[in-house]
């Protein structure tokens, strides 16, 4: 394995898995991984059956651990995860787990659940090599996130609703829309803009009782009149949040702010400005092809290892590396919260953070030891370095490799690999 | 957390609590047998100290403690052999006449891999097989009828792996490593600007102080063996209970302040042991334990005030069934042409033999079994004399 492959499967993918064929050439590995349809897309309980779980809960109330919508998400986030330790498009599922984070949606907040692996199935996955616009288009109207941000519940105050009921807007989806999702408080927009694009969303809610249940407009919660969000002006009705989704997906402001938080993920915690205004020129031009930047992503020079795996990119790279039978895999979603990195469970709505000093806190990365003792006493490797080299290759360097050829057991020989600087690095 | 049911439910199960390892399986018989491996090699020397040699203050004047009789000194075992200091329980069984240290012992592995050698100690062969010996020892025994295996999925050492059904399971712990691998990994983090500090100050506040982590004085260890111990000897001592038991102790690769590290997991093993046989109660009579490890270490300190891999070592064997309170195996001297290769000492017994006798004793297993045991090994007599008649 050579130096530009071994990068590439570090920087891009989530670590060589020993059974896996080394890429011969790194580049075209990688942009091979942008064409094909993602296997899990259509895979697993769909929303509508995440949401006649959620219906079924409401009604028979079981005690939370015990519910069907808890049954759902433990299955569907383990399934993915899965998928993660075993996929050869390892650079396809990171994008799916960035633009799962940019779009983050947790289980800390509102019954979402039952529909977050579906979320991810339907929203995001479809997407991530595909526009901008029609992931932030179904993703605002999926009903995860309108549960997570509490859309379902926002009244316009002068509609058929509001009047009735004296509720009104709840403007949770449209301020982290506009800060989070799209063009971030570097556009300059005001209350005024924020209030307004509460009121273009509101009526976008779900229908539990329906057959099946899901996304429905609902035009009597909508506030009536035409609204001006960032200077531009929307017309009432569904069709007005459409057009606004489109607008804001489109932003200048919004090409930059996704450019930024690419190249924070995928080069630098602190990106050179050059490799942010590449990948923002290539969402200009192409009108914000998510797949026309991943591939400018990977022709972008970035300084090795760079970057800090998070819990999720070392628990499925270790899990990679070792490449243990499934009956002794670890329970990987136990691994990730002792980790501090619990699955589609991120404390806040702007999601996981992306830099070195979020992760690096001083308990977290003595628990990375114990969780790496833990997994290398799975282990059945007969010769822990010949397996770091097949991992690694070159990354493997000499005070590692010594440490390791000195080990007093396996065990402790693969710990030693997987808690070196160069495996906790990508 | 380890329950008796855990134990019944399963021809073998392993369990793990913090650093050490603990499999079982059952038999139809009433004798019991332990096997406790020592990984990273204990040095021989240092645990059952030759002190009247004459070479031997040469060898590594700084790493032998005290004469007999004087303060922090050896447990003398007859005049020329004294006990560790660390070693109290088993010096008193030695007097009780239930443990004898047999020296010089190796198996037929004659390079230094800590690996290479753990597997073929487990394999019982001088090449890493698919199944350990003791497992299929336990194939050859009389099986219980009502036995069903376990498997949750936390690996069984090799020793007892094979065609014997071994089912797992292990308790949620918070399973974690020695203050000595600690100690590596921050190490090698050390030139991180990231990791680095973080795990440096992550293992500060978990009460590890800099001195133990940059290999000084060793911290007292968690009490991982002795509990692990203690939980196999009431499981063993159960009426329907599991009769064979594999334990695992690491921490014994002392290449560096030898006479610092080396009491602590003397320590660990010495307490396992006593409270082993406490908790076994009454079936401590029919109980043979056999104490190995893969290699013993060199002759003469090295430059680190340590010891590196060496050849022969030592290996116990403990328990009411062993004829004990005596020192066995062949002694081959310390002058440099007695050394093997003029570095290590040199090995007198096989350990085979020694496995073979205890099994042949506590189990009448004959030579066509033993040779199933361990293969190629028609040349390699049962150790006579081990057990009690």
């Amino acid at each position: 394995m050579d130096t530009e492959t071994a990068h590439a499967l570090v920087r891009f993918g989530l670590g060589h898995r020993p059974s896996d064929p080394v890429p011969t050439d790194p580049v075209a590995w990688l942009h091979a991984q942008l064409a094909p349809p993602d296997p899990l897309i259509g895979a697993g309980p769909t929303t509508a059956e995440g949401l006649a779980a959620l219906r079924a809960d409401r009604r028979d109330k079981p005690p939370p651990l015990q519910s069907r919508s808890a049954a759902l998400f433990r299955a569907g986030a383990r399934s993915q995860l899965a998928h993660a330790v075993e996929t050869d498009l390892p650079f396809r599922e990171r994008l799916v787990w960035f633009w799962t984070n940019h779009f983050t949606v947790s289980t800390r907040r509102g019954q979402c659940a039952a529909v977050l692996p579906a979320f991810v199935a339907e929203a995001i996955r479809p997407h991530v090599t595909g526009r901008f616009a029609d992931m932030l288009g179904a993703v605002m109207r999926h009903p995860a996130m309108l549960i997570y941000l509490d859309n379902t519940t926002s009244i316009g105050p002068d509609s058929a609703a509001g009047q009735r009921s004296r509720r009104g807007l709840n403007e949770n989806l449209a301020r982290e829309c506009l800060e989070l999702h799209t063009v971030s408080p570097a556009a300059g927009y005001t209350q005024q803009d924020v209030t307004a694009f509460a009121a273009v969303l509101t009526g976008w809610s779900i229908d539990l009782q329906a057959d099946p249940p899901g996304f429905r407009f609902r035009p009597a919660a909508h506030q009536p009149g035409p609204q001006t969000v960032l200077g531009r002006t929307f017309p009432a009705g569904e069709a007005g949040g459409i057009a606004a989704l489109a607008f804001l997906a489109s932003h200048p402001a919004t090409h930059r702010h996704l450019a930024t938080r690419l190249t924070r993920h995928f080069v630098a915690d602190d990106p050179p400005p050059a490799a942010i205004a590449a990948i923002e020129a290539v969402l200009r031009k192409t009108d914000g092809d998510l797949g026309a930047a991943a591939a400018a992503l990977v022709g972008v020079p970035a300084p090795p290892a760079a970057k800090l795996r998070t819990p999720q990119e070392l628990v499925v790279a270790s899990l990679r590396a070792l490449d243990l039978p499934e009956e002794r895999r670890p329970d990987a979603l136990a691994a990730l919260a002792a980790l501090g990195q619990p699955f589609w469970r991120a404390p806040a709505p702007n999601g996981w953070p992306d830099t070195a000093a979020d992760w690096a806190a001083p308990e977290a990365m003595v628990r990375r030891i114990d969780f790496a003792w833990a997994l290398a006493g799975r282990s059945d490797a007969a010769d822990p370095v010949a397996l770091a080299e097949t991992v690694q290759g070159p990354l493997l360097d000499p005070a590692t490799r010594r440490a390791m050829q000195r080990a007093a057991s396996r065990r402790e020989a693969l710990t030693l690999f997987l808690t070196a600087p160069a495996f906790q690095r990508r | 957390m380890l329950t008796r049911r855990s134990a019944l439910l399963g021809l073998g199960t392993a369990v793990a609590l913090g650093r050490s390892r603990l499999a079982l399986a059952q038999a139809a018989t009433d004798r019991r047998f332990v096997v406790v491996i020592l990984r990273g090699a204990m040095d021989g020397l240092g645990a059952v100290v030759p002190y009247g040699d004459p070479e031997l203050t040469d060898l590594r004047g700084a790493l032998v403690p005290p004469d007999p009789g004087r303060p922090d000194g050896l447990h003398d075992l007859g005049g020329r052999f004294g006990l560790h200091p660390a070693l109290v329980n088993l010096h008193a069984m030695y007097a009780a006449g239930t443990f004898a240290p047999i020296h010089a012992v190796a198996g037929p592995y004659r390079m230094r891999s800590h690996f290479e050698a753990q597997d073929c100690l487990e394999s019982g062969a001088d090449h890493r097989m698919t199944s350990g010996w003791l497992n299929r020892a336990v194939a050859a025994l009389p099986r219980t009828p009502d036995s069903e295996a376990l498997a949750v999925g936390v690996t069984v050492p090799l020793l007892l792996r094979g065609g014997a059904e071994v089912g797992t399971w292990a308790p949620h712990g918070n399973a974690t490593p020695s203050v000595d691998m600690y100690a590596r990994i921050t190490e090698l983090n050390a030139p991180d600007p990231v990791t680095g500090p973080a795990i440096g100050e992550g293992l500060r506040a978990r009460g590890f102080s800099d001195a133990t982590l940059y290999n000084l004085p060793q911290a007292s260890n968690r009490a991982g063996f002795p509990a692990l111990a203690a939980a196999a000897g009431k499981l063993l001592a159960a009426p329907r209970g599991p009769r064979i038991a594999a334990l695992e102790l690491d921490g014994w690769d002392t290449h560096a302040a030898q006479a610092t590290r080396l009491p602590n997991p003397l320590r660990q093993l010495d307490a396992g042991l006593a409270a082993l046989a406490e908790n076994l109660g009454p079936a401590w009579a029919q109980t043979a334990v056999l104490v190995m490890t893969e290699f013993g270490r060199t002759a003469r300190i090295n430059g680190t005030g340590g010891t590196d891999h060496g050849t022969a070592g030592v290996a116990f064997v403990l328990g009411g069934a062993v004829a004990g309170g005596r020192i066995l195996g062949t002694w081959p001297g310390l002058n440099p042409t007695q050394l093997f290769e003029n570095r290590d000492l040199a090995p007198t017994s096989d350990l085979r033999a020694v496995a073979k006798g205890l099994l042949a004793g506590q189990f009448g297993l004959g030579a066509p079994a033993l040779t199933q045991v361990f293969p190629d090994s028609a040349s390699v007599e049962p150790m006579g004399g081990l057990l009690r008649t």
